[in-house]
């Protein structure tokens, strides 16, 4: 008998997509995180390592906290917005890989021939989509605190739902039991922006909080003037 | 500098060490949805579905699932900030970026 393991996060188990499929995104992933790993260096240094660390750490744990959207539903952070807004998107995405592989390893969250699929929807897509979102609203978000928060809720609510859309476009491709694709895209997409507001919210805060203590540390506002700040 | 990153630390301990006994046990979005329609029954159970720390508990103990969160966020620490540490830009090293780059236009 197998023991029906509750489910505590959003990632795909193994066997949701057939074999084939699941092989291709774990090739798209590798192909994804090495030019992450090459891209990432030029973004590390003395200062932003140990911070890119404990971005990963905090995303870790931040995962962990389901909150409420529906009766009986609940969402965490993905954090690939929030991630990529502190450390940079190259980075960014490594912090958000990683912990995937410490969860799907360690702790039997998320498959392990999904892992893939996985850090496909939530390491790179998420990561990017909501990196070039907040690189769209850069100079909101430097204006002020308030601008910087609403950038980072757009951002992360883009991010959420366009991870989850991720999922559905797998599916499409090779999922298992034959779902239409309208259906699955209108459930998924729609539970999903609830869960955007949510990480929306938690990524405002968090991003709004380490900008207060140390606005050098976040990766969005480097290189651009602050208004006070003229430049000559 | 040391101040902050010890503070984000303690942060993030105390999230998975301590809140994560308060987050919604129900399923999240994308497991509601292959539930109901579903996709799920052709999942297949995690390979290290019986592993000590197998959904954040401890042998299955959910007592236990703020050791077991405590441990994560010490293990995802160790492994992305060794291995940022180690891509890192040294300080040495910058000194073998060839010199004639013309970066420096005032």
């Amino acid at each position: 008998m197998v023991r029906v393991s509750e489910p505590v996060a959003m990632h795909m188990s193994d066997g949701l997509l057939n074999a084939p499929t699941s092989l291709l995104f774990v090739a798209v992933a590798v192909a994804g995180v090495g030019v992450a790993l090459a891209k990432a260096r030029g973004d590390l240094d003395d200062r932003t390592a140990p911070m890119a660390g404990l971005v990963a750490a905090f995303v870790f744990a931040a995962q962990m906290l389901n909150f409420p959207v529906l009766p009986g539903v609940s969402g965490h952070l993905l954090g690939g917005a929030l991630a990529a807004i502190l450390v940079g998107p190259w980075v960014g995405a490594l912090c958000v890989t990683i912990v995937l592989v410490v969860q799907s390893l360690f702790f039997a969250d998320g498959g392990v021939t999904a892992l893939g699929a996985n850090v496909t929807n939530m390491a790179l897509v998420g990561t990017a989509v909501g990196y070039l979102t907040a690189v769209a609203l850069r100079r909101l978000a430097a204006r002020n605190k308030g601008g910087l928060a609403v950038v980072a809720f757009v951002s992360a609510l883009v991010n959420t739902v366009l991870a989850s859309f991720g999922f559905v476009l797998e599916y499409a491709i090779g999922g298992q039991g034959g779902v239409a694709f309208g259906t699955v895209a209108a459930a998924v997409l729609g539970v999903h922006v609830l869960i955007g507001i949510g990480e929306g919210l938690i990524t405002a805060v968090t991003v709004t909080a380490v900008a207060a203590a140390r606005p050098d540390l976040v990766y969005l506002l480097r290189g651009v003037p602050q208004k006070l700040e003229l430049r000559a | 500098m040391k101040r902050f990153f010890l503070g984000f630390a303690v942060v993030s301990l105390l999230l998975a060490g301590v809140v994560s006994y308060f987050a919604d046990s129900n399923p999240d979005g994308l497991d509601h949805v292959t539930e109901e329609h579903g996709i799920a029954e052709h999942a297949r159970e995690h390979p290290l579905g019986e592993w000590p720390l197998a959904d954040y508990a401890l042998g299955g103990d959910d007592r236990f699932t703020g050791l077991a969160g405590v441990l994560g966020v010490v293990l995802t620490l160790a492994v992305a900030g060794g291995l940022f540490w180690l891509l890192r830009k040294r300080p040495d090293t910058r000194a073998d970026v060839k010199s004639d780059v013309k970066s420096e236009v005032g």
